[in-house]
């Protein structure tokens, strides 16, 4: 996956020796995140970490050299959330490792699941995101394809490894919760436009009701089992046969591990903030669209955000028509710490421009890229080796023509762990090729 | 001499009334460069363009210093203010029309207003090889259906090919499987749509023929009975006769070249190629065909037949020679509408468009590929007065649309919108009380058994 010969192209003329994880950018803006940008300054990576970023930072030894006059330097983005590697062709059900059948499934783990050849792997890295939280579960609901209350463990991935196993971060860096809803219909389209197995689906507003109490008993009976089943083990009972499914709750019901709850509304925000509150979990909420008064209870209990794409429109017709762009400095604003996910495969290349979206409509600029960035890694417990451009972090850097959150700018260069990283993609590769078409 | 100067009196009470003046903006024109100036719209229309304008007296200021000015964006390929887009029981549904069922209430109307859309193509959906009418709106939220047609417009007609029209014909998956084994509809292959194009079509001739004839004998005073009216071929003679646009929905090379070739045997034309995700492969054809391209940005992988879908695509067709719009296929909501300008400003990162070539591709390229570039589509004396101004650069992710004229009257303000939101909140509130009132008042009663 790493074109090892890739920088020696770029930089034919530069000292190319040394260990292939060391290098110096000279003379880039770097905007190190964790503080304000930095003009004409280098940054010195020595095996794969950053070692010192300064004026007058010089190469130790025969290492090599990327002239970054006139280009820009991030820390690498994080995709708080995507199927990305377990899903290649969206329709395609024998494509997806994603919503495996049954309601709890905390023993499931995403990462094994990721294909280091996927398509998307490539497309996406192209655009400045180094590392993915991959979902073991579908996104909100429980609809077409199954989908769990509790779906597995989130993985934190690198995009770059020849295994699953070289692409990993962390394989449990949080377990996925999708908090039952009430779900009369689905959202956005109208009666004729749903196809006549989801209309035949459509239930009564008491019967959505009814379901989705039903599915919090079922989960609060689940947790309530683990609860059981951990005190048991630690008392040594006699007779406790292993069961992998409350094996996996462990680490959560101790606090270790964040579950991550996919909840969109103010009401199931509210109850799901109550459970965790008296479980004692460390919850992180995913994929919130209407926090309504929970806002500010939010930032007072910190407890941060995922938000999934803006690019999307308003549940209600009656909202505000900018209600999607609004929500991240509304969040922002009330004190609450945020963070962006594509949420999906097809989109996950558009992740900088969710947060740049956000900034024309209030968040202000630093925060937006703080949210795809340092605010992620801090969330997912990994801010003291990623997310930011400081000594003693891997190098995961983005090199760009201009501002990262802009869709024009194009990603010139991206080192994983130091090492530089193919920025080819079968779309490049489709593109060349027929551009050259006579 | 009094009725003339009477005739001018209210001439210029006129203009006074009905003139805009748009000063001191950047001004992008689209066809004629970008200028910082100003725009003179009268009557809806605009009169002037330039650096220095004569500012007729009383006419209505807008300060547009700073702030970047636009033509209004067009979409081709939508579905929204309609609320059902797919008559699919048969393959060939010609003979209706979402130009019929306009639903001028629905808010995806004034979303993509928010977002800078003034125009928008309508069209029907994909389910089958040959589809319905379309209607081109303008979104003048607040006029009633009729008010919303955009009357210039030619006539349109919708055409599909691949996995959509395939789908009732199939019986593992899709509607088809939902349908059952006796409700399979023909096609469920490729082969099959070209089939099914290639019989309606012939049947069209057939129809125009009988039509020519009675037509020529009546004209010789013959005694010929006129033939059975048929609304279905109807709509497609319109097609062999040039006086209806075809819209036609593909994705894979393969099935591109077919409809060219369709199209060329039976001497009609296609107006656009809609998603046309695999153009790229076959751009010279297209090319040569004459045939406009109306692609997404980014689009791919949700499908099978959109696993070769590259964000090249608009760059390599307009390259080739191949006139490119990008449109949203928005349907039951505006979501990609209200973003269209960014997705031209994708278009300068994936293949390296300029500035104005991306800003084409979402206002005088849809209005060239709709027939109505003479009145919309760039900032020219003369053309309709559809304005958008942005805060910013419009092709930036960090821009939003402040205002957005129709017809040089203003349907959106982004101040007016927010200002209005506290009063429509209390407004709200207010008829949700009623309506509980209404509801305690209609409970039945209870009485005490006696």
């Amino acid at each position: 996956m790493r074109s090892r010969g890739l920088l020696g192209i770029i930089l034919a003329a530069s000292v190319y020796a040394g260990a292939n994880d060391s290098m110096l950018i000279r003379n880039a803006t770097v905007h190190p995140v964790s503080g304000p940008k930095q003009e004409n300054v280098s940054v010195l990576v020595v095996d794969g970490k950053i070692a010192e970023v300064g004026a007058k930072v010089a190469a130790k030894g025969k290492i090599k050299v990327v002239d970054g006059k006139g280009l820009h330097v991030y820390p690498g983005m994080i995709d708080s959330g995507s199927p990305v590697g377990m899903s290649e062709i969206s329709s395609v059900r024998e494509t997806t490792d994603t919503g495996e059948l049954g309601d709890f499934n905390p023993q499931l783990r995403a990462l094994i699941a990721v294909n280091p050849e996927s398509e998307h792997i490539p497309v996406v890295r192209a655009n400045g995101i180094t590392s993915v939280m991959v979902l073991p579960g579908s996104m909100g609901g429980r609809g077409a394809g199954g989908g769990s209350i509790i779906s597995g463990q989130v993985s934190m991935i690198h995009l770059d490894g020849w295994t699953w196993e070289e692409m990993e971060i962390r394989r449990d860096a949080a377990l996925q919760l999708v908090w039952p809803a009430i779900a009369s219909r689905g959202r956005g389209a109208s009666d004729d436009d749903l196809p006549p197995a989801l209309a035949a689906r459509r239930v009564t507003f008491a019967q959505a009701k009814r379901n989705q109490e039903e599915d919090v008993r079922k989960l609060k009976e689940f947790v309530e089992e683990a609860r059981r089943y951990q005190k048991a083990k630690a008392g040594k009972e006699t007779g406790l046969k292993p069961d992998l499914k409350y094996e996996a709750m462990l680490p959560v019901l101790e606090g270790k591990r964040p579950i991550m709850v996919l909840a969109s509304r103010e009401r199931e925000i509210r109850e799901a903030v109550e459970w965790a509150e008296r479980e004692r979990l460390k919850i992180v909420l995913a994929n919130v669209r209407e926090p309504g008064k929970m806002t500010e209870e939010l930032a007072k209990k910190k407890i941060p955000v995922i938000l999934g794409s803006p690019f999307t429109t308003p549940i209600d017709d009656d909202a505000a028509y900018d209600e999607p762009f609004t929500l991240a400095a509304e969040l922002n604003k009330a004190g609450v710490k945020i963070a962006f996910a594509s949420f999906g495969t097809q989109f996950a290349r558009n992740l900088p421009y969710e947060a740049g979206q956000s900034v024309a409509f209030g968040l202000p600029y630093d925060e937006a890229l703080k949210s795809v960035t340092l605010n992620a890694a801090e969330i997912w417990g990994v801010a003291d080796q990623y997310g930011s451009i400081e000594p003693g972090k891997w190098a995961d850097l983005v090199v760009t023509d201009g501002d990262l959150l802009e869709v024009k700018t194009n990603v010139k260069m991206m080192f994983i762990k130091g090492a530089p990283v193919d920025l080819e993609s079968k779309h490049t590769k489709l593109y060349k090729k027929y551009l050259a078409r006579p | 001499m009094r009725t003339i100067l009477l005739g001018l009196l209210t001439l210029a009470a006129l203009s006074a009334q009905n003139t805009v003046v748009i000063q001191n903006g950047i001004i992008h024109t689209v066809t004629k460069g970008t200028i910082t100036g100003s725009v003179v719209i009268v009557n809806g229309k605009i009169t002037e363009v330039g650096e220095k304008v004569m500012t007729p007296a009383g006419a209505k200021i807008v300060d547009a210093s700073g702030k970047h000015v636009i033509p209004g964006i067009i979409d081709c390929h939508t579905h929204i203010a309609v609320d059902a887009i797919n008559e699919g029981s048969v393959s060939v549904s010609s003979m209706v029309g979402v130009d019929d069922v306009v639903n001028n209430e629905r808010m995806d109307i004034y979303r993509a207003l928010a977002g800078g859309v003034t125009t928008a193509n309508v069209l029907h959906g994909s389910a089958n090889a040959i589809g319905g009418r379309n209607v081109v709106l303008k979104m003048r939220w607040g006029k009633d259906a009729d008010g919303l047609v955009f009357k210039e417009a030619k006539p349109g007609l919708k055409m599909a090919l691949g996995e959509n029209p395939k789908r009732q014909g199939m019986q593992t998956t899709g509607f088809g499987a939902q349908a059952g084994q006796q409700n399979l509809r023909y096609p469920g292959t490729r082969m099959g749509v070209e089939d099914v194009i290639r019989e309606a079509f012939t049947n069209a001739k057939e129809y125009q023929k009988e039509w020519k004839d009675y037509e020529a004998k009546k004209a010789k005073g013959e005694m010929a009975l006129p033939p059975r009216r048929d609304l279905q071929l109807e709509t497609l003679v319109e097609v062999l006769e040039g006086k209806r646009l075809v819209h036609a929905h593909c994705y894979r090379a393969d099935e591109i070249l077919m409809l060219l070739r369709v199209s060329q045997e039976f001497g009609f034309k296609i107006a656009t190629l809609q998603h046309v995700l695999e153009g790229y492969k076959v751009a010279k054809e297209i090319a040569a065909a004459g045939v406009g391209a109306s692609t997404f940005s980014d689009w791919w992988s949700y499908k099978v037949e959109a696993y070769d879908a590259i964000p090249y695509n608009a760059a390599v067709l307009q390259k080739k020679g191949v006139l490119v719009s990008l449109n949203s296929d928005d349907a039951g909501g505006a979501e990609l509408m209200r973003r269209l300008n960014t997705e031209a400003g994708k278009i300068m990162k994936y293949g390296g468009m300029t500035e104005d070539e991306a800003l084409a591709m979402i206002t005088i390229n849809p209005a060239k590929q709709l027939g109505i570039d003479q009145l919309v589509g760039s900032i020219e004396a003369g053309k309709q007065a559809d304005l958008v101004i942005y805060d910013k650069d419009p092709l930036s992710i960090f821009s939003k649309v402040e205002k957005v004229f129709i017809d040089g009257q203003q349907y959106f303000d982004r101040d007016g919108d927010m200002s209005a939101r506290p009063r429509k909140e209390a407004e709200k509130k207010g008829l949700l009380e009623k309506e509980k009132e209404t509801d305690r008042r209609n409970a039945p009663q209870t009485r005490r058994p006696s």
